[in-house]
Order: structure tokens, then sequence, then C-alpha cells
């Protein structure tokens, strides 16, 4: 009964700051809407006893990717969030789009047999531990984890070269135009 | 024990919602949230059905699509700022070169 409470709050919660998140022009207030949204997955995902990836939320998706967010709003911030409509013009056909959208994906689960039955079984109490081995087991995940793992490194690598512009930097540092001229 | 149709139910709205904002907001950092808000909702069925069916699988999926998260948000937040550097401008019309 607990849990009915916890979930019914949560999930109310999390709408309302899924609205704020992309509806408000205050990009700031936008971000932390998408923080709740994020944090109230995370309750989710305990109540749905995913403990490694409830931590797992909270670490990478609010310690990293918020962050990032933020920062990348306090670099773009001097022009632009109270310029023009905030809304696209053809916005009308994309409610009509996103309807069709909600309502087919409502109809499929509400005819799926699969979707309103119970958990068959209880979840594993050393799930962590199936995890952790799935992740590196030859029969198991260990090739997409690997890629994974180059895929980030790469994807970061990336992320500098591009926004570092492409400039050459002969010294450790990058000098200033000053300091060359001297 | 909360059936897992009703957490369906809360990551198709979530995904809605996320649509939605793709579709019809201008601000591209705005853009890129909403695409996170879609890649939670997501997530949040992988889990319940993992619940359901008793299966680590589906956690599994959860972690590698968190990693590719990560991945695009720092790629993707690169480009916005390099963008607005040569437009001065993160707004999505303003991006009309590719003529797409």
């Amino acid at each position: 009964m607990v849990a009915y409470w916890i979930f019914a709050l949560v999930s109310l919660l999390m709408v309302l700051a899924a609205l704020v998140a992309v509806t408000n022009r205050n990009l700031v207030r936008a971000t932390m809407g998408l923080v709740l949204v994020l944090f109230g997955n995370a309750v989710l995902f305990v109540l749905l006893e995913a403990y490694f990836l409830a931590v797992a939320q909270v670490i990478i998706y609010i310690g990293a990717i918020a962050i990032l967010i933020v920062f990348a709003i306090m670099l773009t911030r001097h022009v632009g969030d109270a310029w023009g409509p905030a809304f696209h013009r053809a916005w009308a056909w994309a409610v009509v789009v996103a309807g069709g959208l909600a309502v087919g994906l409502l109809f499929w689960i509400a005819h799926w047999p699969a979707a309103d039955g119970k958990a068959k079984s209880p979840v594993d109490p050393q799930y962590t531990k199936l995890l952790g081995k799935a992740l590196v087991a030859p029969d198991g995940y260990v090739i997409p984890f690997e890629v994974a793992s180059a895929l980030l490194l790469a994807a970061l690598i990336g992320a500098i070269y591009v926004a570092w512009g492409g400039r050459r930097v002969k010294g450790p540092y990058p000098q200033r135009s000053e300091e060359k001229e001297a | 024990m909360v059936p897992t149709s009703f957490y369906i139910f809360l990551a198709a709205l979530l995904f809605t919602i996320g649509a939605v904002a793709v579709l019809v907001r201008r601000n591209t950092l705005i853009i890129y949230m909403a695409v996170e808000l879609m890649l939670n909702s997501a997530n949040l069925a992988f889990v319940a059905f993992a619940r359901q069916f008793g299966d680590i699988s589906g956690q599994l999926f959860v972690f590698f699509v968190i990693t590719i998260a990560a991945a695009e948000v720092a790629v993707g937040l690169a480009l916005i700022v390099t963008i607005f550097h040569t437009k001065h401008s993160v707004d999505i019309d303003a991006m009309h070169e590719l003529k797409g």
C-alpha cells in the first residue's frame, strides 16, 4: 500500500516537473525540472528493486549530465532565452503528431496482455552480483560493454576537439596573444 | 506491489511530453533536455519489464542506454556551444545552412 502512495506522489511530481522542463522559458528552471524528473526516475528504480541502477541514475544523470547541461547554459547565455516565440510556428502539426503517438502508445499498452501482470518472481537478493557478472561474462555482455567504453572515450575526445574548435596548440598550455607578441 | 502497467503508462506519458517538446520548442538546449526525458521514460519501461519477467537483461540495457546518453550529451553540448560561437544563437531555426 505504501508503494502505491509513493508511486502516485512520485509520478505526479515527475509529470509536473516534465511539463515545467519543456515549457519554461527560463533555461535554468527547465533544467531543475529535468533534474526532478531524473530523481523521480531513481526513486521509481528503487521501487522496482533496481538499486544499482537507482544509484547509477543519480550519479551519472544528475551528477554529470545535468551539470553538463548547466555548463552549456552558462556558456550560451548572453543572447537569447527571451528572444522570439518559444514555440515553433508549426506547433499545431506537432501536437497532432504527438497526440497520435500518445493515443497509439496507450492503445497498444491497454490491449497488450503482458503489461497488466504482476511480477513473476521476486528479484534475486544478490542481483547486483549477477549484473556485474553478466557485464564481464564471455557469454554475457562483455563485447557490448567494451564497445560502449571505447565509444564513450571516443565521444569525449571528440567533444573536446569540437569544443576546442580544431585549434592547434604548440606548447603545453594555450598561449595568450600578447605573450606571443612579447 | 505496483503493477507493471502503471509504470508503462507513466513512461508513455513522459515519452509523449518529450516528443511534443522536441517537435515544438525552438531552443536547442530544451530539445536536448526533451531527448533526455524520452531516454529516461524508455529506461523506466525497461526496468519495469525486467522486474515483471524476473530477468536482468532489461537492467543491463538501461546501463548501456545511460552510457550512450552520456556520450551523446557530451558531443551534443560541445556542438551547441560551437554553433553558438559562430551564430550567437541557440535557436533551432537559425541553423538552416544544410537546407533541412
